[in-house]
C-alpha cells in the first residue's frame, strides 16, 4: 500500500441536481475498498483549514470530499469573500445543506475505491449540519464537533435561518460521535446534556466527549481557541470511531 | 459560536480593494469569527458593492476594544469638522 494521495477541486451534483464545487482528497492506491467522509466546512467557509482536514482523512485511508456550501452565492470567489456573501444572507438553508451532503455522499459512493460506507463530520455550524445530515440521510456514522443550535434557539434578532433540531433525534440513521469543549457556551454543557438525553431516550448509539479547558473551535489550529491536548485526543477518537463504523 | 449577528447599512463612498478603488453602496457590520485576526470573535465591517459580486469587498476585523475606540474617533472627528462641509 502506497501512502500517496491525490487532492483536487472537482464539481459534484448538489441539492436540486445543481452542480457545485467540491474538494476531493483520496488515497491513490489504498489496496482495498475504503470508506468515505463528507467534511462539512465551518462558517468561515471552504477554506485552507478545511481542505487540510480532507487531506488528513485521505492520509488516514479514507476518501474525503468537502462540498463548497457557498458556491451558489459566490462561485469562484475567495473563501472569505464567499463566506461574507453567504452570512449576509443568513447562512445555508437546511434543505439545501441536506441536498448538498447527499450529493457529496453519492460522489463518494461512486468512487472506484469506495466500500459503500459514508460518514459526515462538521465543525462549528458544520457540527449542527453533520447532525442534520445524519437525521435526514442514510449514513454509516456522523461526527458533530461543537455544533450550536442542535439544541436551543438562536437569540432574538439573530438573522440565522436555523432552529433547534434535537426533536429529530429519533430519525438519526447512524452512530454519532460528539466532541465538545466544556467551556463552550454554544453549545453549552447543558445543551450537550439535553442532546445526550434525547439520544439515550431514542435508544441511539452515541459517544460524547467534553474537554475541560477547551471552548468552541478547539480543533482550529490557526485560531487562539486551539487546544492541542483536546484536539489530539479528539482526532484519536474520530479515527477510532471511523475505524469501527466505516470499515 | 457562529453568531451571524449582522447590521446592514446603506452607504455612499469609495473603498480601495485588491483591484483598486471602487464605489461602495452597502456596509455589513457583524460580530463573529474573524478570518485572519488573532481573536475568537471580532467586530467585522465589510464595505461592499453587491452589484459587482462577492469579491468587491473591503474587510476589516477589529477586537471589541479597537472597534469602540474607532467609533469614538469617528464621532469626534465628525463633531469637530467645520460646519457646512458635510
Amino acid at each position: 500500500m502506497s501512502d500517496a494521495i491525490i487532492a483536487e477541486s472537482t464539481m459534484i451534483s448538489g441539492h436540486g441536481g445543481e452542480t457545485i464545487e467540491a474538494y476531493s482528497a483520496r488515497p491513490l492506491e489504498p489496496g482495498n475498498q475504503i470508506g468515505g467522509v463528507v467534511v462539512i466546512h465551518h462558517m468561515p467557509g471552504y477554506d485552507e483549514g478545511t481542505k487540510e482536514i480532507a487531506r488528513k482523512f485521505a492520509v488516514h485511508g479514507y476518501n474525503a470530499v468537502v462540498p463548497n456550501l457557498y458556491w451558489r452565492e459566490a462561485p469562484g470567489a475567495s473563501p472569505d469573500d464567499a463566506a461574507a456573501a453567504a452570512r449576509a444572507k443568513g447562512g445555508v438553508p437546511d434543505d439545501r445543506l441536506v441536498g448538498d451532503v447527499a450529493g457529496a455522499a453519492e460522489y463518494l459512493k461512486g468512487l472506484p475505491t469506495a466500500n459503500g460506507k459514508v460518514a459526515t463530520i462538521g465543525y462549528c455550524s458544520g457540527g449542527r449540519q453533520s447532525f442534520l445530515a445524519a437525521v435526514s440521510l442514510p449514513l454509516d456514522a456522523a461526527v458533530d464537533c461543537y455544533g450550536a443550535f442542535v439544541v436551543g434557539t438562536p437569540p432574538e434578532g439573530m438573522p440565522l435561518k436555523v432552529g433547534p433540531i434535537v426533536d429529530k433525534t429519533p430519525d438519526l440513521s447512524c452512530p454519532l460521535l460528539g466532541l465538545f469543549g466544556a467551556d463552550d457556551q454554544h453549545p453549552s454543557p447543558d445543551q450537550v446534556a439535553e442532546l445526550e438525553a434525547a439520544l439515550k431516550a431514542a435508544g441511539k448509539t452515541y459517544e460524547f466527549h467534553s474537554y475541560e479547558g477547551a471552548g468552541h473551535a478547539f480543533f482550529s489550529v490557526n485560531r487562539p481557541a486551539y487546544r492541542p491536548e483536546a484536539a489530539t485526543d479528539g482526532w484519536q477518537k474520530i479515527f477510532a470511531f471511523f475505524g469501527k463504523y466505516l470499515s | 459560536m457562529c453568531t451571524y449577528l449582522t447590521e446592514k447599512v446603506a452607504i455612499s463612498g469609495s473603498a480601495k480593494g485588491a483591484s483598486g478603488w471602487f464605489r461602495v453602496t452597502e456596509g455589513s457590520v457583524y460580530f463573529d469569527h474573524p478570518v485572519h485576526a488573532p481573536y475568537g470573535h471580532t467586530l467585522n465591517i465589510d464595505f461592499l458593492a453587491p452589484e459587482q459580486g462577492p469579491s468587491a469587498r473591503v474587510a476589516i476585523e477589529l477586537n471589541a476594544e479597537s472597534a469602540r475606540a474607532l467609533m469614538k474617533a469617528i464621532e469626534a472627528v465628525l463633531e469637530s469638522a467645520p460646519p457646512g462641509l458635510e
